[in-house]
């Protein structure tokens, strides 16, 4: 594989020494820190069993979709679809005719649509070189119109016992979704860091044009990227419906921005090239946490959004410094 | 590659491609349930006979959800039953800016009665003015405009009161059991939304009447999904609960869903809107909640016959008065499983 050499070093970093990395270390210092506050003001409630698997289960949607974000963005590219593809997996995935087909149907409508909808974004921005920006923005817009259409605007209660049943229930004592979401970010995590696939990723995210010279095929992996995204959705779709137990045009309503927040937070660079899933994975579990401490503790929600802000200024900052000192270093 | 090769992988590809398009149109399709077809329409007084025709400009906010799709749906439906009506309804918007241009277009269609849900009572105020002083009566439906120079009959619900009686139930409920220092939760819909806070307000003064105090609280955004997320949240909160309320039924699916998942019994639950959904549950009596609170979206049919009346310059029968009457306001009813199957006529499919 031949692939630009400053990109490669990085890669090699993020790959094999991921856990010294001094951003990440930081953002696990601003999660124990957020452990401790919680443990601290509910020292009854916050390190339960139950909360933990909350928290988890909380952050299992919007964590697969940051997980296909993160690709998106490590390619170069963005997503802003996400949440309208979410709405419109589920509510594809809940219309009575699917139902009546039962479970298998379901999540099969559910991966398809939302693997579609990503592939339609990717070649959109591939071959039909439209900006990232714009193409994903006509799908947040297409695809929640769709969602309504199809739906009716109306909640599409699921009635199939088998789907809630399983999606709902434990394998080992641990919740399905949790298994769910440990699943994607292993795939992902292997996809990104061991595989031809991912090399190729941050490749194409790091100069584009020095890939393709390098024998990449990097229309087709662009498109590829906004598709993996796209079923990342139609997974967390399925978690959506299992959750709320029904399918609606409102689900998954601001992922985009939460997504793109907990993948920056995370350390992963805007302008491509450069990231980690594990630090995806962080961001995510921060907020979830954040929002779990708040409510615990019974406090407003417009604090809890201010306190959201300044958490992804203050990783801004941290990313900004660390990434000064990367450089001066090597 | 080779060219067979490369063949072998495009008809691979198409044939997938086509396999996946059959079985997304297999999927799409989505036929209405029976309960559907009925949306709510109302009794037009004492007078269904045929009058001189009326012109009826509609406005109200994006259906984005089950409650405001109702109130449009009913008004459509309101509407075809009289033969006279023609109803104008332009596409439901959130954007103020957008509604109030809607409106204007229907004042130099020149319609004879308006029938106006603002997304923002306070912003489309003017609107409504300019409406009425062109001489077309205003209905406005539901989200008060700041005067009265701006419409000429106001039919809405009353948030403070659905609080109240929402508190009211859960104090009685509670009281009967013999409980002491109740913990009592509360999911409300869009904090900022003056709505939320009046039926807050009303739920918290009611409580107060009887000693009682709102405990954990979190505020959702009138969907399925952020009714589970910040119920989950509330439910590990509070280890343990004696009543629960939920200001909106479309939300409440979601709320009852985390209910659901977290395994928790031992509290009774009120909703808020009158869903059919919520209303089934409330019948089977097999879950937590056992009231909702009316907030109807019916109201919208009592709208389009109110503006018929108008359009047609008569009273409501039964009323003294020649006119129809400023303001009416919808009354909260508690929904329990006792009455239920007199209110399920109005419930609306979130």
């Amino acid at each position: 594989m031949a692939e630009p050499a400053p990109h490669q070093e990085d890669a090699k970093q993020k790959r094999f020494r991921f856990t010294a990395d001094p951003r990440l270390l930081g953002l696990v210092g601003v999660l124990v820190l957020l452990c401790v506050i919680g443990q601290l003001t509910r020292p009854d409630q916050f390190f339960t069993e139950g909360n933990l698997s909350t928290i988890l289960r909380l952050a299992a949607a919007i964590g697969v979709v940051s997980v296909g974000v993160t690709f998106v963005i490590i390619a170069g590219g963005i997503d802003l679809s996400v949440g309208s593809i979410v709405a419109l997996s589920s509510v594809w995935l809940t219309t009575l005719a699917t139902q009546s087909y039962g479970p298998f149907v379901m999540v099969v409508c559910g991966l398809v649509v939302g693997a579609v909808c990503g592939l339609i974004n990717g070649v959109l921005v591939a071959y039909g070189k439209v900006v990232p920006f714009i193409a994903t923005l006509a799908m947040y817009v297409a695809a929640r119109g769709l969602a309504e259409r199809i739906s009716g605007r109306r909640t599409q209660v699921v009635s199939d016992a088998g789907f809630l049943d399983f999606f709902r229930g434990d394998l080992l004592g641990i919740p399905v979704l949790i298994w769910m979401f440990a699943l994607v970010f292993v795939v992902g995590w292997v996809l990104l860091n061991r595989t031809t696939f991912g090399r190729r990723t941050f490749a194409v995210g790091g100069n584009a044009e020095a890939s393709r010279l390098a024998g990449i095929n990097v229309k087709r992996h662009t498109a590829l990227v906004y598709a993996v995204a796209g079923l990342c959705c139609g997974i967390a779709a399925l978690m959506v419906v299992a959750r709320t137990t029904a399918g609606a045009s409102t689900n998954g309503m601001l992922y985009e921005l939460d997504a793109i927040a907990a993948v920056v937070i995370g350390g992963t660079l805007l302008t491509g090239g450069r990231g980690s899933l594990s630090g995806t994975l962080i961001g995510v579990l921060i907020f979830t946490v954040l929002s779990n401490i708040f409510t615990l503790n019974n406090l407003d929600t417009d604090i809890q959004n201010i306190a959201k802000g300044v958490i992804i200024v203050l990783a801004a900052l941290l990313q900004f410094r660390s990434r000064k000192k990367t450089r001066t270093s090597s | 590659m080779t060219e067979h090769s490369l063949h072998r992988r495009r008809f691979l590809l198409g044939g997938a491609a086509a396999g996946a398009g059959v079985l997304l149109s297999a999927c799409t399709s989505n036929e209405a349930p029976a309960s559907d077809a009925s949306a709510n329409v109302a009794n037009a007084g004492s007078d269904t006979k045929p009058g001189k025709p009326v012109n009826i400009g509609f406005s109200a906010p994006a259906a984005d959800h089950g409650w405001m799709a109702a109130m449009t749906k009913n008004a459509r439906a309101q509407a075809e039953k009289f033969s006279e009506v023609k109803l104008d309804a332009t596409e439901g918007t959130n954007d103020v800016n957008q509604q109030i241009s809607q409106v204007e277009t229907l004042i130099n269609a020149k319609v004879d009665v308006l029938v106006i849900l603002p997304f923002d009572g306070k912003a489309l105020t003017a609107t409504g003015q300019q409406a009425m002083d062109a001489g077309i009566p205003v209905i406005n439906l539901d989200r008060v405009f700041d005067t009265p120079l701006a419409y000429r009959t106001w039919i809405g619900g009353d948030n403070y009161r659905m609080g109240v009686n929402a508190g009211d139930y859960i104090a009685a409920q509670l009281k009967a059991k013999n409980v002491a220092n109740p913990v009592i939760g509360e999911v409300a819909g869009i904090d900022s939304l003056p709505l939320t806070q009046e039926r807050s307000k009303g739920f918290k003064d009611a409580l107060a009447r009887h000693g009682f105090a709102v405990g954990p609280r979190v505020s959702a955004q009138f969907t399925p999904e952020s009714g589970e997320q910040q119920t989950s949240n509330l439910l590990q909160s509070a280890a343990k609960l004696d009543a629960l309320w939920n200001h909106d039924d479309d939300q409440g699916v979601g709320v009852v869903a985390a209910i659901d998942n977290a395994g928790r019994k031992e509290f009774l639950m009120v909703g808020g809107a009158g869903s059919r959904n919520a209303m089934d549950l409330i019948k089977a009596d097999s879950g937590p909640l056992k009231a909702t609170v009316l907030y109807s979206p019916s109201m919208a049919s009592t709208a389009i016959s109110l503006a018929r009346l108008l359009g047609q310059e008569k009273g409501v029968g039964d009323f003294a008065e020649h006119e129809i009457p400023a303001e009416i306001t919808t009354y909260s009813a508690v929904v329990t499983k006792e009455n239920v199957a007199q209110y399920l006529d109005v419930g609306f499919d979130s």
